[in-house]
C-alpha cells in the first residue's frame, strides 16, 4: 500500500530487481524439468559469468553492444518514441564502419578509427532519421517504419557485402579492416575491446544530454507531454527527429563495435538480434543510462554463463532465453500496473 | 508498515454487500428497504475519527474527525492543498491514513483499496476522469461489474440498465455514445452513473463544478437534488462559496490539514466561510483604480480560425487591447475563445486575418517567437498545456524560458544554479506550497500547480498577457491573489486579454468586455455598460440591440 506513494527511486529499483528474481525462480522450475538441481545450474551460471577476471571480461564484451542498443532505444523512449529499428541501424552503422575500415589504409590511426566510428554513427543516425521525419511530418507511426527500415538494412547490407565490398574469401564478408581502424583488444584472450570504453563514454554523454542540456529538457518534455512542450515553445517535430537521430547513432555503435572490435570485418547477418535485445535492455534499465548499463551486463552475463551451463550441466542454453523473456514480461507487467495506478490521479 | 487487515471487511458487511448486489444489480432504483426512513435523521452514515495523514514534508490531514449524515449534501471546502482530496482518497481507499478510524453505518471499517469502498457503497468522482475513451458510455458504466449471461457480457441489458438509471436521476446522456465523442459535462455524468450503478450510497464529488459551464453546473445541482431526495448522501468538494450556499445542507472547512469547523449552511454566509477558509478576511471584490489605457499593444483583425475538426471556430474577429487595460472575453465555453487564444499565441495558425503586436504582424510565427516578443499566456488547461506533470516545480517554472539565458550557458547546458534560484524566488513570492522547487509537480494540489503556471508567465514581465481561465480550480485566497496580480500587471502597463467562463471574474477584472458567441464578437461593452443579465443575454446569442433596450428598462442587479 504505502509503496504507492513512497519515493520513486526505491520503486524504480524494486521492479527490475524483483523481475530478475522472479524470472530466475521461474527458470528454476524449468531446470528441475530438465532434471538438474537449480542451485547447481545457477552456480555454474554465476561462476562462469562473474567468477573470474576473465569471465567478467567476457561478460563485459557480451554486454558492450547491448549497452549501445539499449541506450539508443532508451533515448528514443525518453522522447516518447519506440525505436525498434536498432537492428537495422546497427547494420548500416556496421557496414559503413567496415567500408571505411577496409579503405584508407594509409591514414594514421588517430584519423582512421574516429572516421570509421563517426561514419557508422552518421549512417545509423540517418537511418533512424527517416522514420523520425515520417513521424514528425506525417504522423506515421515510428514502430512501423523502424521495422521496415530494418528489412531495408538487411537487404542493403546483404547486397553490399556479397557485391561491391565482398572480401577475398569465399564467405559473405568483407576483408579485414586495417589495424588503424580497429578497436584494440584490451583483455586477451577474450574479445573485450576498447568498445567498452566507448560504451561508458556513451552512457555519460547520453546522461548529460538528457539531464544537463536544454536539448534533453526539450526532448523529455516532448516525451512526457507534447501539448505542453508545444505551448512552451518547443518544436515537437524537430525534437522527435533529433531524438531519433541520436538514438540511431548510438544504437549503430553496436554494429561498429562488432565490426571494428570483435569480428574485424563485416559478416553478413552477424547480429544475434542485438538491436531487439536492446529493447529489453532499455525496458529493464528503466530507460536510464545507468540502468541500461546494469541491464546490459546482466544480459551479457546470462549469455556468457548460459553457454557454460549448456556445456557443463544438463540444462540447455535455451533456458537463458526463457529467463530473458520472463524478465521482460515481469518488467512489462509492472508498466501496466503502474499505468493503471497513474490513471487514478488526484484532483 | 504492513498491516494484515489491509482489505478486510467484516463478514457482516460483505454479506450485506452481496445481498445488495444480488437484489438489484442491473436495476435503476435502489431497493427501498435499504433506506430505512424510520432511522433518526441525524444518524451519521460515515464517520471519520482522528484521521491523520502525512506526506514527506507536509501533514495533509491532521487529526480530522468528521461525521457525514445520511442523506445530506455535505460541502467540503478549504484552500488549495488543505487536504480535501487526500481526506476523501482515504475514505475511498486510495490512500491509507497513518492513524485514525473510519466507521460506515456505525461499524468500524478498514478500507484498504477502492474495491472495498465500492463494496461498502461508496462512490467517488475525481476531478480528472478515468473513463475509457474508446468504449461507449454504457460499457464504461458497467466496466468491472458487467451483467452477463453464459459468460458473455450482456450489452443490451447494460444499455437498458444505464438508461433506466440515467432517467431515474435526470442524468442526460446517450448510453450508446462513445466517450471520446461526449463533452466534459457528460463525462462527469458517466462517472456519476458508474458510481450509482455500483449502488453507491455515499457519493464523493471532488470539485465537480470546476470543469463545468454555469449551465452544466445548474444541471448537476438538479441531479444532486434528485439524488438527495432518493436518499443518497453526497460529499461535495468545491472552491465556490456560492455553490456551497446554493446546494449543501452542511459545510465543513479545512485549513492546512486541520478541520476548522462544520456549520449548518443555513446559519452561515459568504463572509464567515471565506474567513474560516483563509484564516483572515478576504476581499471578495478586487480593489482597483479605473484603467488608464494607453496605445494599442495587440490587436487582431479579420481573424478566421478553424478548430481541430476543420470547422470554422473563429469567424472574422477584430479586437484590440491597449496598454494598461484588461479586455475581458465573456462567452459560454466552446464559442471559439480557445481557438482565438491559440491563434494569438501561435499554437494554431489562423486561416485568415492579422494578429498584430505593436503594429507588427505575428500570426503564423512559432509560439517561441511570439513568447520572445513579450507575450505571456496562461492556458486554460494546465495539465494538457501548461505543465509537464513529471517535471519538478523548478523545471516547470522555466518552460518556455528554458532556452534563454540565464538558464542556458555555453549555448547548450542548463544552468542549474540559476534555475534553482529562479524557482526559489517564484515559489516564495507566489506562496507555492509546499515551497520545494524539487518536488514533482504532479504531487502538488491543483491550486498550487496553477500558481506555478501563473508565476512563470508573470515573471516574464510581458507586454501582452493572455489569460484563459486563470483561476480555475483555485481557492478564494489564491483567486484574490491572482486577481490582484493581473491588475498589478495592468497598472504596470501590460495589455491583458482575459478569457473566462466565470462572469464574476470578467466583471470584476475587465475594463472593457467583448462578448463572444458562435465564433463572433457580438458586442463590446465598457465595464459601466455591462452587468450579469446583459452579458448572459448576449452570451446566449441575444440580439445586441435588444440588450440595450432591456438595460434601459431597468435592470436592478449590481
Ligand atoms: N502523493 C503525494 N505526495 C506528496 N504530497 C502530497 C501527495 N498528495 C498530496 N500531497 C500534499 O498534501 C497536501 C494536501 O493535498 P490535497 O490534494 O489533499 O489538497 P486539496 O485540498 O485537495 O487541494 P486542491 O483544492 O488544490 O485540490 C498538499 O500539500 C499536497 O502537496
Ligand atoms: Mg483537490
Amino acid at each position: 500500500m504505502e509503496l504507492r506513494q513512497s519515493s520513486l527511486s526505491s520503486r524504480n529499483l524494486l521492479v527490475p530487481l524483483g523481475s530478475v528474481v522472479l524470472a530466475l525462480l521461474v527458470g528454476a522450475v524449468f531446470v528441475l524439468i530438465a532434471g538438474e538441481n537449480p542451485i547447481t545450474a545457477y552456480r555454474v551460471l554465476f561462476v562462469e559469468s562473474f567468477g573470474s577476471v576473465r569471465s567478467i571480461a567476457t561478460t563485459l564484451q557480451r554486454a558492450t553492444p547491448l549497452i549501445f542498443t539499449g541506450l539508443g532505444v532508451a533515448f528514443a523512449f525518453r522522447c516518447g518514441l519506440f525505436n525498434i529499428g536498432a537492428e537495422g541501424q546497427l547494420y548500416v552503422g556496421a557496414i559503413v564502419a567496415a567500408i571505411i575500415g577496409v579503405s584508407f589504409g594509409d591514414l594514421p590511426r588517430v584519423i582512421h578509427l574516429p572516421m570509421a566510428v563517426a561514419g557508422g554513427m552518421a549512417a545509423g543516425g540517418i537511418w533512424a532519421a527517416v522514420p523520425g521525419i515520417l513521424k514528425a511530418k506525417l504522423g506515421v507511426h515510428e514502430v512501423i517504419n523502424t521495422i521496415m527500415m530494418n528489412f531495408v538494412a538487411y537487404y542493403l547490407t546483404d547486397f553490399l557485402v556479397t557485391g561491391p565490398f565482398h572480401g577475398g574469401r569465399w564467405a559473405p564478408e568483407t576483408d579485414r579492416v586495417f589495424p588503424t581502424a580497429a578497436l584494440e583488444r584490451i583483455f586477451l584472450p577474450t574479445r573485450l575491446n576498447s568498445g567498452i570504453i566507448l560504451a561508458v563514454v556513451a552512457i555519460a554523454v547520453v546522461y548529460v544530454i538528457l539531464w544537463k542540456t536544454k536539448t534533453g529538457y526539450e526532448i523529455r518534455a516532448v516525451g512526457f507531454n507534447p501539448g505542453a512542450a508545444e505551448y512552451g515553445g518547443i518544436s515537437v517535430a524537430r525534437n522527435m527527429v533529433l531524438a531519433m537521430v541520436i538514438s540511431g547513432a548510438v544504437a549503430s555503435l553496436a554494429g561498429v563495435e562488432q565490426v571494428l572490435g570483435v569480428h574485424g570485418r563485416f559478416i553478413q547477418r552477424f547480429s544475434p538480434d542485438l538491436g531487439f535485445m536492446g529493447i529489453a535492455v532499455a525496458l529493464l534499465g528503466k530507460n536510464h543510462p545507468v540502468g541500461v548499463f546494469f541491464a546490459a551486463v546482466l544480459f551479457g552475463a546470462l549469455r556468457t554463463g548460459g553457454a557454460a551451463m549448456d556445456r557443463l550441466t544438463d540444462v540447455p542454453r535455451e533456458l537463458i532465453v526463457i529467463i530473458q523473456a520472463m524478465i521482460i514480461m515481469f518488467v512489462a507487467a509492472d508498466e501496466l500496473i503502474r499505468r493503471l495506478f497513474a490513471r487514478r490521479g488526484k484532483a | 508498515m504492513r498491516r494484515v487487515e489491509k482489505t478486510r471487511v467484516t463478514a457482516l458487511q460483505r454479506r450485506e454487500a452481496r445481498v445488495r448486489r444480488r437484489c438489484s444489480r442491473p436495476q435503476a432504483a435502489r431497493p427501498k428497504h435499504l433506506h430505512t426512513f424510520g432511522e433518526s435523521a441525524v444518524e451519521n452514515i460515515l464517520e471519520l475519527s482522528h484521521i491523520t495523514k502525512r506526506f514527506p514534508g507536509v501533514i495533509a490531514n491532521d487529526d480530522i474527525s468528521l461525521g457525514i449524515r445520511r442523506g445530506e449534501i455535505h460541502a467540503l471546502v478549504g484552500e488549495n492543498g488543505s487536504g480535501k482530496s487526500t481526506l476523501m482518497s482515504i475514505v475511498y481507499g486510495l490512500y491509507r491514513a497513518d492513524t485514525g478510524e473510519i466507521s460506515f453505518k456505525g461499524a468500524p471499517v478498514q478500507i484498504g483499496e477502492p474495491r472495498t469502498a465500492i463494496e461498502l457503497g461508496l462512490g467517488m468522482v475525481f476531478q480528472h476522469f478515468m473513463l475509457v475513451d474508446t468504449l461507449t458510455v454504457a460499457e464504461n458504466v458497467i466496466l468491472h461489474a458487467e451483467p452477463h449471461s453464459w459468460g458473455f457480457v450482456d450489452y443490451k441489458r447494460a444499455v437498458k440498465a444505464v438508461e433506466e438509471l440515467a432517467t431515474a436521476y435526470g442524468l442526460r446522456v446517450d448510453a450508446r455514445a462513445r466517450v471520446a465523442d461526449i463533452s466534459v459535462g457528460q463525462e462527469q455524468r458517466v462517472e456519476i452513473l458508474k458510481a450509482l450503478y455500483r449502488q453507491a450510497e455515499v457519493l464523493i464529488l471532488d470539485e465537480p463544478t470546476a470543469v463545468l459551464t454555469p449551465q452544466e453546473t445548474e444541471e448537476l445541482f438538479q441531479v444532486m437534488n434528485n439524488l438527495r431526495e432518493q436518499g443518497t448522501t453526497i460529499v461535495f468538494i468545491t472552491h465556490k462559496i456560492k455553490e456551497v450556499l446554493a446546494i449543501s445542507d452542511r459545510v465543513s472547512v479545512l485549513r492546512r490539514g486541520k478541520l476548522v469547523g462544520t456549520r449548518n449552511t443555513a446559519e452561515t454566509g459568504q463572509r464567515e466561510l471565506a474567513e474560516m477558509m483563509v484564516g483572515r478576511e478576504v476581499l471578495l471584490r478586487v480593489k482597483k483604480e479605473p484603467a488608464k489605457p494607453a496605445e494599442t499593444v495587440a490587436s487582431v483583425a479579420g481573424l478566421q480560425v478553424r478548430d481541430r475538426r476543420g470547422m470554422p471556430a473563429v469567424k472574422d474577429v477584430s479586437l484590440e487591447v491597449r496598454r494598461g487595460e484588461v479586455l475581458g472575453i465573456a462567452g459560454v465555453e466552446g464559442n471559439g475563445q480557445q481557438e482565438l487564444v491559440e491563434a494569438i499565441t501561435g499554437l494554431t495558425a489562423p486561416e485568415e486575418g492579422l494578429v498584430l503586436l505593436h503594429g507588427k504582424p505575428i500570426q503564423g510565427l512559432s509560439p517561441m517567437k511570439i513568447k520572445r516578443r513579450g507575450v505571456s499566456y496562461i492556458p486554460e488547461d494546465r495539465h494538457k498545456r501548461g505543465l509537464i506533470l513529471e517535471y519538478s516545480v523548478a523545471d516547470n517554472l522555466i518552460l518556455g524560458l528554458h532556452s534563454d539565458p540565464p538558464f542556458v550557458e555555453r549555448y547548450l547546458f542548463r544552468n542549474d544554479r540559476q534555475i534553482k534560484a529562479h524557482a526559489a524566488r517564484l515559489v516564495e513570492s507566489y506562496d507555492v506550497r509546499p515551497p520545494n522547487p524539487d518536488q514533482i509537480i504532479r504531487t502538488l494540489s491543483g491550486g498550487n500547480q496553477q500558481k506555478v503556471v501563473v508565476a512563470r508567465e508573470f515573471s516574464r514581465d510581458p507586454e501582452f498577457l493572455v489569460c484563459s481561465q486563470p483561476t480555475r480550480g483555485l481557492d478564494i485566497g489564491a483567486i484574490e491573489f491572482i486577481h490582484q496580480e493581473i491588475i498589478r500587471q495592468r497598472d504596470q502597463g501590460t495589455g491583458v486579454l482575459l478569457v473566462s467562463a466565470e462572469l464574476d471574474e470578467i466583471l470584476s477584472l475587465s475594463d472593457r468586455i467583448a462578448v463572444m458567441f458562435d465564433g463572433r464578437i457580438v458586442a463590446v461593452l465598457t465595464i459601466e455598460e455591462a452587468d450579469e443579465q446583459r452579458l448572459g443575454y448576449l452570451m446566449l446569442g441575444g440580439d445586441p440591440q435588444q440588450a440595450t433596450g432591456e438595460l434601459e428598462s431597468g435592470v436592478t442587479a449590481k
